[in-house]
């Protein structure tokens, strides 16, 4: 039977992204922060298209929970193939989506002078869920750490409209 | 299923922002297609490993055998689909891709001030890097394209010669030197 690596070659077209948008910036703070920026943006409309194909036959979200339980099982699933492993929140608008071994993380070495280039490939995914949320109807600031490769918690601020 | 049409849509979607990041970096298509190449290029060196990893392909015995595989093996796990080899060339060394559906254009149309942009340009570059990397250089070009208006997406790669082998160590060697000529 085939087994399909879809996900694989998304994963090098994604690490070839990172490349791209870094090689040709200086380094510095600013310059970095405009790469990262770039790299969310470019999620935020890969999450809004895949969203919108996804959600056709879905019924309506009964409230906020709903669409960050979805988002932590549906959607990471078919993402990145597992689920989020740890969902936790204060009940007022902010929710910490844990994954303990994030797949575009796995790559990497766990070297601790890595861990400086982690936000690189958190970025994009950053993105992707404010924009799956953005089309799910829910505004947000998504962001995202690493304390020990390759777990890492996306942090989502759910902003009043 | 479902799931996989998303999964496949997960890099069809991320192509397409990649392809409008570049336009928006670079003056012309032409740029655009040579960045595109590059990338290309750099993934092919990878993904060669990865596909070895997962396809356990001995040996091919000449072009058409990697051309085959390339066509029913390699773009069937990665792109889930299953380009024709056709139109092959007297000397052997020529052929062409068909493609009935190109995954990386799904809900794409090229905006009019871009009409030689080779859109799926990358595919070229992954080709060429993946078959570099086993020995063989190649020449990768879009001849038709269904997003230029063309019935039909063809590839043509041609065989340009054996490369030497530069031996790297332990593990590498081993996993590079499965897919040569005889």
């Amino acid at each position: 039977l085939f087994v399909m690596a879809d996900e694989a070659l998304f994963q090098f077209l994604h690490n070839e992204v990172i490349q791209y948008i870094y090689k040709s910036s200086e380094h510095g703070e600013m310059e970095n922060g405009r790469c990262i920026t770039k790299l969310e943006n470019m999620g935020f409309r890969v999450g809004q298209g895949l969203i919108e194909r996804f959600t056709k036959d879905t019924a309506r979200f009964k409230d906020e929970l709903d669409v960050m339980k979805f988002i932590c099982k549906d959607f990471w699933t078919c993402v990145f193939k597992k689920q989020i492993d740890n969902l936790r929140t204060n009940h007022q608008g902010i929710y910490v989506l844990q994954d303990n071994k994030f797949r575009l993380l796995t790559q990497l070495s766990a070297g601790k002078q890595y861990l400086e280039h982690a936000p690189k490939y958190l970025a994009f995914t950053c993105g992707l869920v404010r924009g799956g949320l953005s089309n799910l109807g829910v505004k947000s600031i998504v962001t995202a750490e690493v304390s020990v490769m390759p777990a890492c918690k996306f942090q989502v601020m759910i902003q009043k409209m | 299923s479902s799931r996989q049409r998303v999964n496949s849509e997960l890099f069809t979607l991320t192509y397409g922002a990649l392809v409008t990041q570049l336009c928006k970096d670079y003056e012309n298509d032409e740029e655009v297609n040579k960045q595109l190449d590059k990338m290309g290029y750099n993934i092919g060196v990878r993904l060669i490993e990865d596909f070895l990893a997962r396809s356990s392909i001995g040996r091919c015995q000449d072009f058409r055998e990697t051309a085959d595989v390339i066509a029913k093996v390699a773009f069937k796990m990665y792109l889930g689909i299953t380009p024709s080899v056709t139109n092959w060339s007297p000397a052997g060394d020529e052929l062409s891709l068909i493609l009935e559906s190109n995954p990386l254009v799904d809900f794409v149309e090229l905006p009019d001030n871009h009409s030689s942009l080779v859109y799926s340009n990358l595919l070229c570059g992954v080709l060429r890097g993946a078959l570099e990397m086993v020995q063989m250089a190649v020449d990768v070009k879009f001849a038709q394209d269904t997003l230029r208006g063309d019935n039909v997406t063809e590839i043509r790669m041609k065989f340009i010669k054996r490369m030497e082998e530069n031996l790297p160590a332990g593990d590498e060697a081993r996993s590079l030197t499965i897919m040569i000529f005889d």
